[in-house]
């Protein structure tokens, strides 16, 4: 089933959201979509559909069509 | 013995098993440059900095400017889940925090209403139980709520950051009374003030009063000269803490001479009119 849908997605983009921004993408998976954003290698986390997502996981995580993606960095706080 | 009756001593600060050398812990934000912050910083000899994590865009690129700011500090970081409204928003942000930061400390802020920033205690309570079964070592912003901190001490705070007053106010500590009972009713548990310290009195007071440490941000941050303010906090918290130690006397309702009464001159005739 997970595997069908997948293929009909191939060459298709997905509708997503970053950061709150709707994007749509090429990307299958986050760590994809962390590349497409120009992101790859900067000190950032990452959560989806408001779970946390640890940076090992990216590469294992499927993208779906509506996913709310936040992609965070260190900034100044109290 | 007791609770009530039992002090802090003299004991070095100890957080999360941790000696801390200095008992101001400072806010890393409003700051007019990363310069000001950075010498902010280094002035007030703070060993702890608080920090946050935002949404990063690919063209800005910010994150890493501050980290680098903040990694050549040499300060251990504590990083906040301010904004945060749900206990979910919250132990998501920790788990982010925690992987970027590589800290198991968090701040963990889960606020209720957006005018007085006052914290979710019902949230704060859920947030922080699922936070240390994850092995987080979580600093709850709370109120002086007496109720609400014995929940975060069953849920495995073993630091609790009580309000002054709401954040950003300046108003210094607010509920006097509430602080006292909750510093008499945990004697063995570090006591942070987080929020609402407006001047170095404020903050002097809180350490006269027996808590352990006070946390900073836009007092110094938005001070006409943050660097010498940082400086004037630092002063003013070790001589609160050094007041505390050496034992305040007792508050009288009336007058008593300091000056020997004995040998007065002219004593034996009396006040005239």
């Amino acid at each position: 089933m997970a595997t069908m849908e997948l293929q009909s997605n191939v060459g298709s983009r997905l509708a997503v959201s970053v950061n709150g921004e709707p994007r749509t993408t090429e990307a299958r998976t986050l760590a994809e979509l962390v590349d497409e954003t120009g992101l790859a290698g900067a000190r950032i986390a990452t959560a989806v559909n408001g779970e946390f997502v640890p940076e090992r996981a990216r590469a294992a995580l499927h993208l779906a069509e509506g996913d709310r993606i936040e992609i965070v960095s260190p900034r100044q706080g109290g | 013995m007791n609770a009530v009756d039992i002090m802090p001593g003299k004991a070095p600060l100890t957080l999360y098993g941790s000696a801390v050398g200095s008992r101001l812990l400072l806010g890393t934000a409003q700051y007019p440059s990363p310069q000001v912050l950075a010498d902010a910083v280094r002035v007030s000899r703070t060993e702890i900095v608080t920090v946050s994590v935002r949404r990063e865009s690919a063209g800005a690129r910010s994150g890493e400017r501050f980290w680098t700011l903040i990694r050549d500090l040499g300060v251990r970081v504590l990083p906040n889940t301010a904004g945060c409204r749900t206990p979910k928003e919250a132990i998501t942000t920790a788990r982010m925090a925690r992987e970027l930061f590589g800290t198991d400390w968090v701040k963990l802020e889960v606020i209720a209403n957006d005018d007085t920033l006052q914290p979710d205690l019902f949230g704060l309570v859920e947030a922080a139980r699922v936070l240390a079964d994850d092995g987080f070592k979580v600093f709850p912003y709370t109120t002086e709520d007496l109720g609400a901190a014995e929940r975060l001490v069953g849920a495995g705070c073993e630091v609790l950051m009580p309000w002054g007053s709401p954040i950003g106010t300046g108003r210094g500590l607010n509920n006097r009374y509430a602080l006292r009972s909750l510093r008499s009713y945990f004697p063995g548990v570090p006591l942070i003030i987080d929020a609402g310290i407006g001047a170095p009195s404020h903050a002097s007071e809180a350490m006269e009063m027996g808590y352990d440490a006070v946390l900073i941000n836009t007092a110094v941050a938005k001070a006409g000269e943050p660097v010498r303010m940082a400086k004037a906090f630092a002063a003013a918290i070790e001589a609160g803490r050094t007041a505390f130690e050496a034992g305040l006397m007792e508050m009288r309702d009336m007058a008593e001479p300091s000056t020997p009464v004995a040998g007065t001159p002219f004593f034996d005739l009396g006040a005239k009119p």
